[in-house]
C-alpha cells in the first residue's frame, strides 16, 4: 500500500495535517530523515498511509546559541550537527552513528524519536539537563528531558519533537565518548556510553546495555563516590544496574557488561582527575 | 508539483538534464532512477541504507537513493554514475583496479567523487570515515584506497580535468 506523502513549511500546517489524517485513520508519520520509515515499512512493521515532512520548517532546523542556551532544530541532519561542532560531545556522539553518507540524511530528532532502540543522539542530551520543545495543535511545549523521557521519548499522540535546548555550561565540560561494535570500526554497535564532568560530578548515561538508552543517578552515585579504589567503584556501579541486560547476536549480557566493566574503566581515567 | 490522486508528476534535474516522471509519492529515488529513468548505474544492494551500491549525488553530496523518496529529490541536482562521464576517480578506478565483480562500484565512485569534490585535502581519518559508508564483498579496500588517494592528489595540484 503506498502512502501519500505532504510537505510543511510551518509547525501548525504539519500539526493540523497530523490532526487530519490521523482522523482519516491514515496512520500519519513525521518524515524528516526518513531513513527508519523507508526501512521499517520495507519489512512491513510499519504500515503508513501519510507521511508529513517536516524537514523545511525553520523551527526545525534551527543550530545557534541564543542568550544561556545552543537551540539545535530536530531536523538538523547528523552531519550537520557535526559540522557545526558547538556542542563537541553530542558531535562526538552523533558522528559513531550509522556512516557518513546515511548521517547526511538521518536527523537529530529522528534518531532520537526513532524506534531503533541505540537512539544514541539522546544521550548528551541526557547528560545536560535538557530542556525539549514539542508542539501539538496551536500549542507549545517545553520539558526537562528527565520529565518526557523514559525508555523513550513520551510524546503525545500527534506531537512534534521541535528543538533541544543546552545550556551553554555544558558544552565546554570535559567528556568521553565510546562506542563499541561487535568488529571492527564499522556494523551494528554493541555499547555506547557519554560521560560528562560537570560541578566536580561524572554523569554517565548509556546506550545499547538494555532495550532503551538511559542515564542511572544511583550509577552516578557509587562512580562518584570518594575514597573508593575505581575497582570498588566499577564493581558497584555494575551491581546498580536494574534493567534486563540484552543478550543478542551482537552480544551476550556476560560479554556486555564486561564491555560496560572496561568502559567505565575508562570512563574514570579519563575524566577523575579533571 | 502537480498533485494526481496517487501519483505525482516531478520534475528532476538529473545529470544536467531536466527529466519529468510520474510516480507514486512512496516511490524511492533508487527505483525512480531504475525503473522509470532506466539509469540503472545507481545499484539495489540492501534496500536498508547498510551497503552503499546506491549511492548518488544530491548536490554533490553523497545520499543513499534507497533511502530517499522520489519526492524529496526534486530539490536538488542529482548526479548518478551515468552522469560522471570520465571523472578522474572513475580513470584512479582503472588505474588501481579498486574492483573485481563490480557491483558496487558505482556506489563507491559516487561516495569517492563527493569526497574530492568536498574535501579535496582529506585526512587519512576523513577518507576512512566517508568510506565505510559503503561496502564491497570482494574486498578491493586497500585498492579503493588508493584510487581515492591518487584522485586526491590530482585535485591538491588543480590536475583534475
Amino acid at each position: 500500500m503506498s502512502f501519500q506523502y505532504f510537505y510543511s513549511q510551518a509547525i501548525e500546517e504539519a500539526t493540523a495535517r497530523y490532526a487530519k489524517e490521523q482522523q482519516k485513520q491514515n496512520r500519519p508519520f513525521y518524515y524528516a530523515g526518513g531513513t527508519e520509515i523507508l526501512t521499517l515499512r520495507r519489512l512491513n512493521i510499519i504500515y503508513p498511509k501519510a507521511v508529513i515532512d517536516i524537514k523545511h520548517i525553520p523551527a526545525c532546523n534551527i543550530y545557534k546559541l541564543h542568550e544561556d542556551y545552543l537551540v539545535l532544530g530536530s531536523a538538523l541532519s547528523l552531519t550537520e550537527i557535526e559540522e557545526k561542532n558547538f556542542f563537541p560531545l553530542l558531535s562526538d556522539v552523533s558522528t559513531e552513528i550509522a556512516d557518513h553518507t546515511a548521517r547526511n540524511k538521518i536527523t537529530f530528532g529522528g534518531n532520537i524519536c526513532g524506534q531503533i532502540f541505540y537512539r544514541e543522539a539522546i544521550l548528551p542530551l541526557l547528560l545536560t539537563d535538557s530542556l525539549l520543545v514539542f508542539a501539538k495543535d496551536q500549542h507549545l511545549r517545553t520539558e526537562l528531558i528527565h520529565d518526557v523521557f523514559d525508555e523513550q521519548l513520551l510524546l503525545q499522540e500527534g506531537e512534534l519533537f521541535i528543538q533541544a535546548f543546552v545550556e551553554k555550561k555544558y558544552l565546554a565540560a570535559p567528556y568521553v565518548t565510546i562506542k563499541k561494535r561487535k568488529q571492527w570500526t564499522v556494523g551494528y554497535p554493541l555499547l555506547t556510553i557519554a560521560a560528562l564532568k560537570i560541578d566536580s560530578r561524572i554523569r554517565v548515561a548509556i546506550s545499547g546495555l538494555c532495550a532503551f538508552p538511559f542515564r542511572s543517578t544511583s550509577l552516578e552515585e557509587v562512580l562518584n563516590q570518594p575514597n573508593q579504589t575505581r575497582e570498588e567503584k566499577i564493581a558497584a556501579a555494575l551491581k546498580t544496574i536494574a534493567f534486563p541486560i540484552l543478550d543478542d547476536v551482537e552480544g551476550s549480557s556476560e560479554y556486555r557488561l564486561f564491555v560496560l566493566q572496561n568502559l567505565l574503566d575508562e570512563v574514570l581515567e579519563q575524566l577523575e582527575e579533571k | 508539483m502537480k498533485q494526481k490522486p496517487n501519483k505525482i508528476v516531478l520534475e528532476l534535474m538529473i545529470n544536467g538534464e531536466k527529466r519529468e516522471v510520474v510516480v507514486t509519492q512512496d516511490k524511492t529515488l533508487l527505483s525512480t532512477l531504475r525503473d522509470e529513468l532506466y539509469l540503472t548505474g545507481a545499484k539495489p544492494g540492501c534496500y536498508n541504507g547498510d551497503c552503499g551500491a546506491c549511492t548518488v549525488l544530491m548536490d554533490n553530496k553523497p545520499m543513499k537513493s534507497c533511502l530517499m523518496l522520489s519526492i524529496e529529490a526534486a530539490k536538488f541536482s542529482i548526479t548518478t554514475i551515468e552522469g560522471l562521464k570520465d571523472a578522474p576517480i572513475q580513470q584512479a578506478f582503472i588505474e588501481e583496479f579498486a574492483f573485481q565483480c563490480g557491483y558496487c562500484t558505482p556506489g563507491f565512485i559516487m561516495n569517492c567523487h563527493g569526497l574530492c569534490l568536498a574535501k579535496p585535502e582529506a585526512t587519512e581519518e576523513e577518507i576512512q570515515k566517508w568510506l565505510s559508508s559503503n561496502i564491497c564483498r570482494c574486498t578491493s579496500y586497500e585498492e579503493i584506497e588508493k584510487a581515492v588517494k591518487k584522485t586526491l592528489a590530482l585535485y591538491q595540484k588543480g590536475e583534475q580535468r
